[in-house]
This record gives C-alpha cells, structure tokens and sequence, in this order.
C-alpha cells in the first residue's frame, strides 16, 4: 500500500546516510498510522474471503470427509425468494389502513428531503444520485417493515434487527446523554455515580443474558408479585412476540447505555472550559449552554458512538438467544442468531450468506449515516 | 503558555441551583435503582442453595431465606484450578491486548487527524490483484507461504509500475471508514476463517492468538473515538511546539497524549471490558490452557439448566477486578486538564 503523506520521504532513496531519527521524523505519517493498518488487514482480508467463498457454496458430506460445494447465489436466492424468505424477509400481507398512511408520510418527508437537496446551493451530480440510490433502498426497508410490522403478516429476523437497532440506539443514546449530562455537575457523591452508571457494561454479554432470563423468569424471579397481580404467572411471557421482543430490547438498553454514557462524559469532559464560561458571563442560560455551546462541541462524539453502536447492535446475539432462543417461533430471532441457527444444522454456507446479507445492510446504514450526517457535522465542527 | 491544572470545583459557573439539584439527584438515584437491583438479585442469588432460587422469589437474605457459601465454596475449591486458570488468563489477555490496542489505535488516531494520507486507487488496485494470486495459489493446492510470496512480489511490482500512473485516490475519511467496516461481518461468519487462521500460525490456544485477535477486532473503535478527542485538543499547542523544534513523536506523546487524558482512559476502561467478556472467539481459540472466565460463565448452563448459584458467583468475581479499575481510573475522567492552555 503506498501512502502518499510524505512523498519525501519515501523517495529520498539517496538519504540513507541520514542519521535514523531525521528519518524517523519524516516519515512520521506513517509511523503513526501502518501498525494499525498491518494488524487490521492481516487479520480482517482471510476471514472476509473466505467467508465470501463459503457464502457461495454448500457443505455436503462425502465418503471420507466433508467438502465444499460451489452453488453460486444459491444460498442468497433461498434467503430473498425461496424457502427461507419468511424466516429472513418474513410474511407480508395486504396494507391496512395506518400502514398506508404510515407509507405515504414517510415517502412524502423522503420526497421533501429529495426536493430540498435538489433545489439547495450546494447540490452535485454524485451527490444526487447517492442520495437517489439510499431513498430507494431505504424506501425498500420501510415498505418491507411496514408491510410484516403494521398488518397481520410476519417481520422476519431482518426487520426484527433493524427494529431492535433503531430502538435501542435511540433510546441508549437519550439516557446516555442525560446521565452524562447530569454527572458532570458538580454535585457531592457524582464520583459514586460516575462508577455505578459504568456497571452494566462491565458484566460479560453471556452473563447478562442469563441475568435478564434469571429477572423476567415469571415463576421465580423478583418481578412474580408483579406477574401474579396482572395473572400472567402461568402464561410465559415469551408467548406475546412484542412482549419478548420488549425483554429483549430492555436487555441490551440496560447493557450498553453505560458505553454511550461514558464516551459522551470523557467528550464533555475534553471540552475547554472558556466558551462555557463567557457564555455564563454574557447571561446564556442552562439550557442555551448546553445547546448552543457543549451540543454542537460533542456532536463528532456523538455521530461516532452512535454508529458505533449501530454497528454493534446489527450483531446482536446472546439476549435473544439465551433470554427467549428466538422465540416464540422466530419473533426475536436477530440477523446473527439467525446465522448462528442454521450454523448449528451444519447450513455453513447458508449462514455465511445471511451474515454477508447482514454486512451488506449494515455497510448500506453505515455509508449512508457517514455521508449524511457525520461529514456535515465534522465540516461543521 | 503552560498548561494551568486548576481546582475543580472552583469555577463558578459550576455551581448548581437547588431546584435542578432535586431534580437531578431524583433522576440520578431512579437510574441507579435500574443498574443496582439486577446486581443485588446476582449476590443474593450467589448466597442462595439451588433450592431456594427454585422455590420462588426471595428477596433479603436472613429474612426470606438462610444465606450459605455453598457456591463460592464450589467455585473457589472445588473448580479451584478451573476457576483460577481462566481468571489468570482473562487477566493477562485483557490487560495485554487493550494495552496494544490502546496504543496503536491512538496512535493511527492522531495520525488521521493532524496528517494528510492518500492512499492511491492503483495501490488499492494492485493489493487487489495480489490477493487474487494468493487465493488462486492456496486453491489451486499451492502451500499458503508460497501464495503470500507471489502475492507480495506481484503488489511490489505493480505499485512500482503501473499503480503510478493513477492519480484518484482515497483520502483520511475512506481510511476510517475502511476500519470500521471490518466490525460489520458478525463473528459468526468469520470464526472458521480466523481458526484456520491461528491454526496455520500454530496458536491455537494460547495467550497469543487470543491477543492478537482482540487487537485487531477492537482497534477500528479505538481509532475512531480517539479521533474526536484529539480533534478536540487545540491545533496551537501542537504549532507552537513544532515551532520549537519537537518531533511529532515527542508532541504526541508529551502534548497531544496528556491532553487527551479523559477521552484515553474512557476508551481504555471499555476496550479492556470488551476484551474480558468476549465470548465467541475465544470458544473457538481456546480449549484446555487458554480459557477464559466467559466460557467458564457459559459452561455453567448445564444438562439439567442453568446453574444460576455458580454463574451468578462467577459474574461476580469477574467484575470484580474492573470495576476496581474503573474506580482507580474514573478520576482521570475530568474536567479542567485543559483549562487556561490557549488563553490569549
């Protein structure tokens, strides 16, 4: 890979004879960058072929051992249209009323969105077409989840995992920015609080799982009083989709809010301390403090651990798997749990395939979220 | 221009009105609620025999039911080397590779953010082409050090030559999110890879695989929250250390490094929590000698069901250690380092 951060550098072949730390200085660029690009990529480009090439192919048995057998899109085709689609896609069924009307207004703000980009100062040709590009894929998305969420059909495990991302990246992103907000008052016993709020993530995801099995148990777990007053202590409440999907979300909101907590706290607590003061002096208020001065200041924190956290949040696993094992039927199943299901039937290349399914929406998400939000805000910043 | 380390707590625009300080403790103490009382179920549960976690919900020990050491007997003298193994494992694989991952990460952090890199389309073209060899080569029944050497003399070759002549390339941006993007694939699809991987390296089971792989998987985090703490430190510091003559080394390391204190222990404490508790690569890893605490947690969920009394003494004394941690570090997180560096 050849980095041209200092061309000097690299093409001063005549400089042997300078002493090493001149040399050292000048190259510093890529001192500081190749051991993390060397270590990245020795160990992610094996893995993501072969993992590709698995994806494409199917595990058979033969006389003496095992072999691969190169079936081309095979594996993807069963997922988007063959016996699989309801397990990866789900079952949709014809739109109700609210659907339509749901549809129809997100469409009209993606629409407006378009139009505004479109007649704005700063429109490009690329970027139009990109954003054409995303507002059709993610048009897909939404007719799909509207269409197995809000009538009587079926989300699959993809939109059961875009539903869990959507909803726990928000809602850990709002209490983890308020905590963090209200710890760094100074406030007597904030350091108990500081330690405290970082507890959660600290618990090994496994661990967790089992704990929250261990909390929601309806016949001997703490919250029976509860169970027995609304009479649910015979009815599981894994049998309710939303009401699993729920224990499920409230799981992973209870274990990575520290995460969102503790990346904004360190942010806050990076900022300089003058802008924050003469805006005191010059009689800004609390709330305009915050929203004029450390919001706009944290904001590149925030576009990273919230993508962070989506990226993490796509491969959701242990909660779902231990706390429900996906069910009833499929309904928690996430995209990784069901990758890992058919994995254990020995599906090998089946589950490489979903899990590249899922890496080609989370790259879509990714590349979508970076262009849109992260390189305005960073701009900005 | 020194850098002044003012009190804390003397800034006046720091005090708090009574009304919000209610309110905040109010909210303050709801959430701790929230996080302590599943702690409090696992130590009461860890103080439990099997038939009281069976027999219904109890609540306080003494009260509800008769507390016993059974558990922590288990763990600690009956499991005694398989407790303590994994635990010494889960140490110094932790502290090892959080340590590398910190200081690598921040360091291609800084790059990304005070240095300019193109990465040329005929590089990225020509790594392309030498990893297609490569594969051809193990494929086509070549041993793996045979296709690496051609794949390595065709990149050579070509960035020499041809890759020249290209003039597009990716810039700081496309670098980041190249890194990023390797924490897309869910380990479930790339495990069989990195075994094979570590089992062509003759590390399987051992400290070193495992130190390895948690690098490489955790540094794309570590450089993108270090690239916003470091944004965050003043550009002029750095300048007018330039202008007196540091290295770059030296600036990272006695101006941009103390400066980013907070955002460093931040990402220290979660990188090394990522590393503790990480399940699935180190089930396909590790067997005999190389185990950590995460499985002896899972291992746990035994034929007749989980095991609640033993896991629940186990998670304990896994957080243990971090969160000592994160009390002896959580002071670092503060306010105040930067105060009165850029004044004038």
């Amino acid at each position: 890979m050849s980095i041209h951060a200092s061309p000097r550098a690299l093409r001063t072949a005549a400089s042997w004879w300078r002493p090493v730390g001149a040399r050292l200085d000048r190259g510093a660029s890529l001192v500081f960058i190749l051991p993390a690009v060397v270590v990245i990529l020795a160990f992610s480009i094996f893995p993501l072929l072969a993992s590709l090439y698995v994806s494409l192919s199917r595990l058979g048995f033969s006389e003496g051992g095992v072999e691969l057998k190169f079936v081309g899109f095979g594996n993807y085709a069963k997922l988007l249209f063959g016996i699989d689609q309801p397990h990866f896609l789900g079952v949709t069924r014809p739109l109700t009323p609210v659907g339509i009307a749901v549809l129809l207004v997100i469409y009209g703000l993606f629409a407006v969105l378009l139009y505004r980009y479109a007649r704005g100062p700063n429109r490009t040709l690329g970027g139009l077409a990109g954003r054409v590009v995303t507002t059709a894929i993610a048009g897909a998305l939404v007719w799909l989840i509207v269409n197995t969420i809000l009538t009587s059909g079926r989300p699959g495990t993809l939109v059961v995992t875009i539903v869990y991302v959507a909803v726990d990246v928000s809602v850990q992103y709002l209490l983890g920015l308020g905590l963090a907000l209200l710890v760094v008052q100074h406030l007597p016993g904030r350091r108990f609080f500081r330690v405290v709020f970082l507890l959660p993530m600290m618990i090994t995801p496994v661990g967790v799982a089992y704990l929250f099995r261990m909390l929601t148990d309806t016949s001997k777990g703490p919250l029976y009083p509860l169970w027995a007053h609304f009479g649910l202590t015979d009815v599981s409440w894994v049998t309710n989709p939303w009401g699993a999907r729920l224990a499920v979300m409230i799981g992973d909101v209870w274990q990575w809010t520290p995460f969102i907590f503790i990346v904004l706290l360190a942010a806050i607590e990076t900022l300089p301390h003058e802008l924050t003061e003469a805006a005191v002096v010059d009689g800004a208020n609390r709330w305009q403090v915050f929203w004029r001065i450390t919001f706009p200041q944290i904001l590149p924190a925030t576009t990273t651990v919230v993508l962070i956290r989506i990226i993490e949040g796509f491969k959701i696993v242990d909660l779902p798997n231990v706390l429900t094992n996906g069910g009833p039927g499929t309904a928690t199943e996430s995209l990784t749990l069901h990758a890992y299901t058919i994995w254990r039937a020995l599906d090998i290349g089946g589950s490489a395939a979903v899990a590249y399914m899922l890496l080609i929406v989370v790259t879509f998400v990714g590349i979508s979220y970076v262009n849109l939000f992260r390189r305005r805000v960073t701009a900005m910043a | 221009m020194a850098i002044i380390r003012r009190r804390r707590g003397s800034v006046s625009t720091t005090t708090v009105p009574f009304p919000a300080m209610t309110l905040s403790y109010i909210a303050l103490f709801a959430w701790t609620f929230v996080v302590l009382f599943p702690l409090y179920w696992l130590a009461v549960t860890a103080l439990k025999t099997p038939l009281d976690v069976n027999g219904g919900p109890f609540y306080v020990p003494w009260r509800d039911f008769q507390p016993t050491l059974d558990s922590w007997h288990y763990i600690f003298f009956d499991l005694r080397e398989d407790t303590f193994r994994p635990y010494l494992n889960t140490v110094v694989v932790g502290l090892t590779s959080t340590a590398i991952t910190v200081l690598l990460g921040s360091m291609a952090a800084y790059g990304l953010v005070r240095m300019r890199y193109r990465v040329g389309l005929g590089a990225i073209g020509s790594f392309a082409v030498a990893v297609a060899i490569t594969v051809v080569v193990v494929i086509a029944g070549g041993p793996w050090p045979l296709g690496v050497a051609a794949g390595t003399g065709v990149f050579v070759l070509l960035l020499q030559t041809v890759a020249r002549r290209f003039r597009r390339g990716a810039g700081n941006d496309d670098i980041a999110f190249w890194m990023i993007s390797q924490r897309m694939l869910p380990p479930v699809a790339t495990i069989i890879p990195i075994y094979i991987f570590f089992q062509q390296l003759q590390l399987l089971d051992t400290w070193g695989a495992l130190i390895i792989a948690y690098t490489a998987s955790h540094l794309p985090i570590v450089v993108w929250l270090m690239r916003d703490y470091f944004q965050s430190v003043p550009i002029e510091l750095e300048e007018s250390a330039a202008i007196d003559g540091a290295s770059p080394y030296r600036i990272f390391r006695s101006i941009v490094l103390p400066l980013a204190v907070p955002g460093l222990v931040a990402t220290f404490l979660f990188v090394l929590v990522f590393a503790w508790n990480e399940y699935l690569i180190a089930l396909f890893l590790t067997s005999a000698n190389a185990q950590t605490l995460p499985l002896t947690v899972a291992a746990q969920n035994a034929t007749r069901g989980p095991q609640w009394w033993y896991m629940s003494v186990l998670i304990l004394i896994m957080i243990g250690p971090v969160i000592a941690m994160a009390i002896a570090l959580e002071r670092f997180i503060a306010r105040g380092l930067l105060v009165g560096a850029v004044k004038g």
